[in-house]
């Protein structure tokens, strides 16, 4: 089959096949950006939602926890440790954290660990209320089910 | 070696390597943690110590790439290297914001790594492998701009080939993209989509470019086949790379909150992406085996097609298994990513710096011909230990995965286990995995000790 391609056939697929593959991820990409506000209720951005996202990126909490299946695979998904952990309601959600925040790291033997934040008491307000707006992003009907 | 300013590769090599040790030391240390919880805690948290494990890959894949280009440049473009100062200096600096930024990580809480390197002022951090402060981030980008200079430089003034032209773009790539992990919004979605660019398109396009480059370099010389032919396939190769890779990068917008035409698109992009690895293979095997010269040096040969055979496996298979919306519903953020994501790193990355280096690393040390007969004995069995070892911890960590989604994630009634009661019945396959980490390390060491091994005396 490469017998019948020369060398420059081949380069002029890369040129043309490259741009075009450019082009078109530009235009999904300038698509995608206007849709994302709606999908994620961009308007449910508080200061506190923000502070809280602040909070997950300084305490590095990707680097066990996957949130909307992305980071690492040591800690339960928390993207919709809301739904799972505080029945979907605010008041259960917070009052949860509160105590699971205060309570690390535990002491049971042997299994994996969660280091002490020392988050103030609203950090974990603020923390809550990200994980709770994020638990409401549209993600195409992910996870499969309540565990993550 | 024909230019004396290739010698620079030399520096960057060595220290790709040393990195790489500390690689598989971290690795060894998160296993563990897999299956002792409490293993170097509080010390070495497992999140600290995977930050340290993700990003000495990255920097020490930077770090092998930048000496395969200072190897291959001034021979493709028949002149010494711009300036081997600026190389040398960009070097070391590279390499004590690399070591700092460790350090760092080691023995500085995260969030007072953020606070002392002003991350309030331009917050880039705490994104998977973009945990770097923001300051060592510039640096990385004053590195990148120099090497390129450097290099862009030194193809001007000289012979323009397809390779050292398509090496040339693929840096580039890799520098415009990583512009990318200055942008964090407030909006996580968009912060994720972005954060894509910087991944999806540095591993699965601009990153294919440098290995095309590398991998067509290293072919001509052992085979010395063609360069009319060589060209031709890497055209072909990184042609495809392209059309599948970069609206490929949709395969990771299905569930993050992108709009749902992704699904689409993303599958039936990806579906081609194992195409580039298997012309790979075609090309590697084919040149040798049209191959005009019989080279001395077998051991770089056997990288090379080592290099296809375990990109297309890693990358092409076990890529192509999850990327299919439907399957990746179920895969999304499993073990089987983690597969997935070891034996393409490995496959394509970890083992075109090897090919390189050991077709480079005997001339530079003033053995033409390769290493000795005896120190290549040493290193074929390296060779098959570190890939027996990394393909036993992707076949591990698949079967882990998929007990994970049968116990945690199929059953849709409310008896799917939790994740902890999960990864505590998944146990006994990570003491496995950890079994084949450590027959990795034994290969690296005694790939190590091939370095060591005497030359004959004739």
């Amino acid at each position: 089959m490469t017998e019948r391609i020369t060398k420059n056939m081949a380069k002029n697929i890369y040129f043309g096949g490259g741009l075009f593959a450019l082009l078109v991820f530009a235009g999904l990409t300038l698509d995608t950006v206007q849709q994302i506000p709606k999908l994620s209720n961009d308007d449910k951005i508080t200061e506190s939602v923000a502070r809280g996202k602040n909070l997950w990126e300084v305490n590095n909490c990707v680097g066990c926890h996957t949130i909307l299946g992305e980071g690492a695979y040591y800690a339960p998904e928390l993207g919709n440790v809301f739904n799972r952990r505080g029945a979907s309601d605010e008041a259960t959600f917070k009052a949860y954290m509160s105590g699971w925040m205060a309570a690390q790291p535990l002491n049971e033997p042997g299994r994996r660990k969660m280091p002490q934040f020392n988050l103030t008491e609203e950090e974990v307000n603020d923390m809550s209320d990200f994980l709770i707006w994020t638990s409401k992003v549209h993600s195409n009907e992910w996870p499969p089910n309540i565990e993550g | 070696m024909k230019y004396t300013s290739q010698m620079v590769a030399k520096q960057y090599f060595i220290f790709a390597l040393i990195l790489l040790a500390g690689e598989v030391l971290f690795g060894l240390i998160i296993g563990t943690q897999y299956i002792a919880g409490d293993f170097l805690f509080p010390e070495i948290p497992f999140n600290v110590a995977r930050m340290v494990h993700t990003n000495l890959l990255i920097v020490l894949i930077l770090f092998g790439f930048m000496g395969a280009t200072y190897y291959l440049i001034p021979e493709e473009a028949e002149t010494e290297l711009w300036s081997p100062k600026l190389a040398n200096a960009l070097f070391w600096i590279f390499a004590a914001a690399g070591v700092l930024t460790i350090l760092g990580y080691l023995f500085v809480p995260y969030a007072t790594l953020a606070e002392i390197t002003g991350n309030e002022l331009l917050p880039t951090m705490g994104r998977e492998f973009l945990e770097q402060p923001t300051i060592t981030k510039v640096g990385i980008v004053v590195v990148v701009l120099g090497f390129i200079l450097n290099v862009a430089m030194t193809v001007l003034k000289g012979r323009k080939t397809v390779i050292s032209i398509v090496l040339l773009t693929g840096l580039l790539g890799l520098a415009v993209f990583f512009l990318f992990a200055f942008y964090l919004p407030e909006n996580l979605i968009m912060d994720k989509f972005f954060w894509w660019y910087v991944v999806h398109l540095w591993v699965e396009a601009t990153w294919e470019l440098i290995l095309g480059a590398i991998l067509a370099f290293v072919l001509i010389k052992v085979t010395g086949v063609d360069r009319e032919h060589i060209d031709k396939w890497l055209y072909l190769i990184i042609a495809m790379t392209l059309i599948s890779g970069i609206v490929g990068t949709g395969h990771h917008f299905f569930y993050m909150g992108a709009p749902s035409y992704w699904l689409w698109i993303g599958s039936i992009a990806s579906a081609v992406e194992p195409l580039p690895f298997f012309l790979m293979i075609l090309f590697a095997f084919g040149m040798a085996k049209q191959r005009k010269i019989q080279h001395d040096n077998e051991i770089a040969l056997l990288w090379a097609k080592g290099t296809a055979v375990m990109a297309f496996l890693g990358a092409g298979v076990l890529g192509f298994i999850h990327t299919l919306a439907p399957v990746n519903f179920y895969t999304h953020g499993t073990q089987l990513t983690a597969s997935h994501g070891h034996l393409s790193f490995y496959g394509a990355y970890i083992m075109i710096i090897f090919t390189i280096i050991s077709y480079a690393m005997p001339i530079m040390r003033g053995r033409l011909h390769g290493n000795s007969e005896k120190a290549q004995k040493v290193e074929t069995k390296a060779f098959w230990m570190m890939n027996v070892g990394m393909l036993g911890i992707a076949i591990v960590l698949f079967i882990a995965g998929y007990m994970q989604i049968m116990m945690q994630r199929w059953a849709t009634d409310g008896s799917a286990m939790s994740f902890m009661d999960t990864q505590a019945e998944i146990s006994t396959v990570y003491m496995v995995r950890l079994l084949f980490g450590l027959l990795f390390l034994s290969g690296l060491f005694t790939y190590f000790y091939s370095f060591f091994v005497k030359e004959d005396s004739n």
